[in-house]
């Protein structure tokens, strides 16, 4: 019991330090946080995911600015569809909105577009930043 | 019958964790339509109903599964609570939190992330409850000076792990975690992982000590096996999870080796299938049990939902699943199917206990349409969200609004089924509410109120 324990510890430690170090070194504009809190105050979530982690109303947003630009995400934050609700945001919040997606845009790809699977029932992906 | 009644702190939890379920359902449904009509019910925005389904969902398998805690130890394993006091508070710390928290979503107001929408200050209190809960249970498992039967072990470690996993959901608070987006979701799907492990424990452990009791036999409860696959659940709890992110760019070796991990559960699969004949003995003996009957369908579930969850941790088949409604499946599934399963025994089971056979045999037959209606849907529903997914897994990032339409069909099903669900699941809800009632009545066993 106190080896798993140990063993959760120095694990945990890893995950939160190298395991998860950044293979790219891009800092977060005070911009891109703002974003990233009027996301969470937003909760877009409840729609939108980030590598395929959230709601499924809406679409993917982690590649979305380079995969149909940066006017595209605009104008859907700003207007809202028929299935997305229009915020009534200000100009500044879709500018710190669309920075948010700009940063996470470059911090991977998903879906994977450029991978092997193995023989174990493993996943070799090409386009990884690891 | 004695006057002492600190064990009705923990039907107070029980009755409200079934009021909680009852509206969450509800909040559930509406959310399935505005998934296929999003102008359904505009005043309530889809972003406020799912967190309303969720949290009000997950207090469901809290606060079922702390109330049992609370009930059986000082009602039936000779433990008095070290402070009924305590137990009181938290329940009234818990139901303050909780409208405050329906409230801030109710008003639009959120501020956290996926699953704890609210504003982590809301978190504050909980952290607390949690504290009053782990001191006052230790001290009163304590008690018994041992050795402890494995439930005792697994309620335990639910509620130390919530502890440690709860604190973890906040780590994003602090910017070293937050501002590397790699770093924030991997630890986040870390806590969510194993605060799902951790409020298995609670719940596994109550299906554990419901089967002693009701099979009258202690020795699964305190043989090798069961504490074998304790550790594995507990091993499982640790180090599994990051079969949630194996498409987030965390270090490689993090994904592998939760791959493996993850697969050491086919173990618990194989003892299933190996015991299958065994199974069937037993209930085919205590078929005519109420409380039985909910953990026979947890059985089942068990099976469905854990094929499914070996299967989309192969990483090869999760490359596909991941992100679609599969794994709605597979967290719907296994909260339906085996969590509220055994919540429902424990209610019942309590109920059976407590009450003369006369008064609780009166809806028995309304308790078995309800339970029919239930699990039949489930199925559907279940059989749904795979078809949903498999439809979105096949989706290649073209037009999402096309994709969407050709899932439709399924999404139907699903909303349609879930409608059926809830009544089936109100029914028995009703009862176990009503009945719980009756226990706590003032005289002891009081007139039962009209149905
Ligand atoms: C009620 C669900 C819902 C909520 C809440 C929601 N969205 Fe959307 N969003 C959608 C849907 C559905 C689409 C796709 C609409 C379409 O294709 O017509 C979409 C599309 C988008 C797109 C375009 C993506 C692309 O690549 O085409 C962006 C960007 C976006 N949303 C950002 C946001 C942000 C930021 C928020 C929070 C402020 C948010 N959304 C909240 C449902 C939602």
């Amino acid at each position: 019991m106190s080896t798993l324990c140990i063993a959760f510890v120095i694990y945990s430690a890893t995950i939160y330090t190298s395991g998860t170090a950044a293979t790219h070194d891009q800092r977060m504009s005070d911009e891109a946080r703002h974003g990233q809190q009027l996301y969470q105050e937003k909760n877009c979530v409840a729609c939108h995911q980030f590598y395929g982690l959230g709601g499924y109303m809406g679409p993917d947003l982690t590649n979305a600015i380079s995969r149909r630009g940066e006017a595209v995400s605009r104008a859907f934050i700003t207007a809202g569809t028929a299935s997305m609700p229009n915020f009534q945001l200000s100009n500044d919040e879709v500018t710190a909105l669309v920075e948010f997606l700009r940063f996470v845009d470059k911090t991977g790809t998903y879906p994977p577009q450029d991978y092997d699977v193995l023989w174990t029932g493993g996943v070799s992906q090409e386009d990884d930043p690891r | 019958m004695t006057n002492d009644t600190t064990h009705f702190a923990g039907l107070r939890f029980m009755r409200l964790g079934i009021a909680a379920l009852a509206a969450g359902m509800l909040f559930g449904v509406i959310g399935g339509f505005q998934f296929l009509f999003p102008d359904f019910l505009q005043e309530l925005l889809f972003t406020k109903t799912r967190p309303l389904h969720v949290s009000l969902v997950v207090s469901w398998i809290f606060l079922v599964a702390i109330g049992g805690i609370y009930f059986y130890l000082p009602r039936q394993c000779n433990l008095p609570l070290f402070s009924a006091k305590a137990a009181n508070l938290h329940f009234w710390i818990f139901l303050l939190t909780g409208l405050a928290i329906i409230g801030s979503y109710l008003s639009g107001r959120f501020g956290g992330r996926e699953y704890f929408e609210f504003h982590p200050a809301l978190s504050i209190p909980i952290f607390l409850t949690w504290i009053l809960f782990g001191i006052n249970y230790f001290n009163t498992a304590r008690q018994d000076k041992g050795p402890w039967p494995v439930y005792y072990w697994m309620w335990g470690t639910g509620i130390v792990f919530f502890f440690i996993t709860y604190t973890e959901a906040h780590l994003w608070l602090i910017p070293y975690f937050r501002e590397n987006m790699v770093r924030e979701i991997t630890v986040q799907w870390k806590s969510y992982g194993a605060l799902t492990g951790s409020w298995n424990m609670l719940v596994y452990g109550t299906a554990l000590y419901l089967a002693t009791r009701i099979s009258g036999c202690e020795k699964y409860a305190r043989s090798r096996l069961a504490f074998g696959l304790y550790f594995l659940g507990l091993f499982n709890l640790m180090f599994g999870w990051a079969h949630h992110t194996y498409l987030v760019p965390s270090d490689t070796w993090i994904r592998t080796f939760a791959y493996f991990v993850s697969m050491t559960e086919l173990f618990i699969f194989g003892k299933i299938l190996w015991d299958w004949r065994a199974s069937l003995e037993d209930w085919q003996k205590n078929r005519h049990c109420n409380a039985y009957r909910f953990l026979i369908a947890a059985d089942i579930w068990v099976f469905v939902n854990l094929g499914l969850a070996l299967l989309i941790s192969v990483p090869a088949f999760n490359l596909f699943t991941h992100g679609t409604h599969i794994t709605v499946a597979h967290a719907m599934g296994s909260t339906i199917g085996i969590n509220t399963m055994i919540l429902l025994a424990s209610v019942f089971y309590v109920i059976r206990e407590e009450l003369p056979s006369e008064i609780h045999a009166r809806c028995s037959a309304q308790i078995r349409t309800g339970y029919w209606i239930a699990n039949i849907s489930l199925a559907v529903f279940f059989a749904a969200l795979v078809l949903a997914g498999i439809g979105k897994g096949a989706y290649d990032g073209g037009s999402f609004q096309e994709m969407m339409a050709g899932i439709r069909p399924f999404l139907f099903a699903f909303s349609l089924s879930g409608v059926a669900m809830m009544i089936g699941f109100w029914i028995m809800l009703w009862h176990g509410f009503r009945l719980l009632g009756v226990v706590m009545a003032p005289s002891g066993v009081a007139e039962p109120e009209p149905a």
